[in-house]
C-alpha cells in the first residue's frame, strides 16, 4: 500500500536533484531556472501528498498558490535573462559582475 | 496492485527525467525532459486524488512555463558548451551538498513517522465526500478569496513586468502618433479640384 512516506521520499529525491542541478550548472541561468521549477515541483508534491493523506484540502490550495508564484517567477526570470543576453551576448552568471558582488 | 505499479512507474519516471534535466548536454533536451517530469508528477498527484492540481500542473507547467522555456532557449543564440565548463569541477561539491540535504530530509521523514507532530486539521471536508474540484473551489472562493485575488494580482504584475522588461522600440515599427493625428487639419490634407472636361486632372 502506498503511504505518505513514499510520496515524501519521491519529493525529497526530486528536491535534492534540483539542488544538485543548481550546484552543477552554476553558469547556465536557464538550467538554474529549470532546477528552481524542479524544487517547486517537489514542494508541490509534498503539499499535495500531505493534503491527501491528512484529509485536509488546504494543502492543495497552497499548492495552487505555489504554482501561481512559480509561473510568475519563470516569466520574470526569463525576461531578465533575455535583456541580460541582449546587453552582454551571454547568459553566464560570471558575466554579471558589474556590481562587484 | 495497479495503483502500486502506477505509483512506482510515475515516481521512477519523474526522478529519471529530473536527473536527465540536469545532465542533458542540450538545453532543449533539458526542457523536454522537464515536460516529461511534469507529466509524471501530475500522474503522481492524480494517484492521491488531487485531480485539479494534477490538471493544473499539466496546463500551467507544460502548457505555459515549459513552452516559455523552449521559446527562450531557441530564441537566444547561446554557445551552451562553454556554459558547461566547471560542471565536473562542481560535481564533488554538489554531490556532497546533495547527500547532506538528502540525509537531512530522510531524518525529517523518520521523525515524522515516529509520531505526528500536529493534530489533523478538520477545517476542510474529507476528500471523498464531494468531488475534489468542487471542494477546492468552495474553499478557494470563500476562505481564501483575498489570497486568490492577490495571486491574480501577482500574475498581472509578472505579466506587465515581463513586457516592460523585454519591450524595446525597434525604430522601424509603425506605432500610432496621436498628437500628429490630432494636429492634422483638413486644408492640409484634402485638396478639392474641379477638372475641366476633356483635360484630365493634374496632381
Amino acid at each position: 500500500m502506498i503511504g505518505l512516506p513514499h510520496y515524501l521520499t519521491v519529493a525529497a529525491i526530486l528536491f535534492v536533484i534540483g539542488v544538485l542541478g543548481i550546484f552543477l550548472n552554476r553558469r547556465n541561468v536557464i538550467l538554474m531556472l529549470m532546477c528552481i521549477e524542479l524544487l517547486l515541483l517537489a514542494v508541490n508534491i509534498n503539499l499535495v501528498a500531505f493534503s491527501a493523506f491528512l484529509g485536509d484540502l488546504n494543502g492543495q490550495v497552497f499548492a495552487m498558490f505555489v504554482l501561481t508564484v512559480a509561473a510568475a517567477e519563470a516569466a520574470i526570470g526569463l525576461a531578465i535573462m533575455v535583456i541580460f543576453f541582449r546587453r552582454r551576448g551571454t547568459i553566464a552568471i560570471d558575466a554579471a559582475d558589474q556590481m562587484r558582488g | 496492485m495497479i495503483a502500486l505499479l502506477a505509483f512506482y512507474l510515475f515516481a521512477t519516471l519523474t526522478i529519471a527525467s529530473a536527473v536527465l534535466v540536469i545532465f542533458a548536454r542540450n538545453p532543449v533536451h533539458s526542457v523536454l525532459w522537464l515536460i516529461l517530469g511534469f507529466f509524471n508528477a501530475a500522474g503522481l498527484m492524480l494517484l492521491t486524488g488531487a485531480e485539479f492540481i494534477a490538471m493544473l500542473l499539466v496546463i500551467v507547467y507544460v502548457g505555459a512555463v515549459a513552452v516559455l522555456f523552449l521559446f527562450v532557449v531557441m530564441m537566444l543564440d547561446i554557445d551552451f558548451s562553454s556554459l558547461r565548463s566547471g560542471f565536473n569541477r562542481n560535481l564533488p561539491f554538489g554531490l556532497l551538498i546533495a547527500l547532506v540535504l538528502l540525509s537531512e530530509i530522510v531524518i525529517a521523514i523518520g521523525a515524522h513517522q515516529a509520531g505526528p507532530a500536529f493534530a489533523r486539521g478538520a477545517s476542510a471536508p474529507p476528500a471523498n465526500a464531494v468531488p475534489n474540484i468542487e471542494a477546492l473551489g468552495t474553499l478557494l472562493y470563500t476562505r481564501y478569496l483575498p489570497i486568490f485575488e492577490l495571486a491574480g494580482f501577482v500574475l498581472l504584475v509578472a505579466m506587465i513586468g515581463a513586457i516592460v522588461l523585454t519591450h524595446r522600440s525597434r525604430g522601424d515599427s509603425r506605432g500610432q502618433n496621436a498628437s500628429r493625428q490630432i494636429a492634422r487639419r483638413p486644408q492640409d490634407a484634402v485638396k478639392l479640384a474641379k477638372p475641366v472636361v476633356g483635360e484630365g486632372m493634374s496632381l
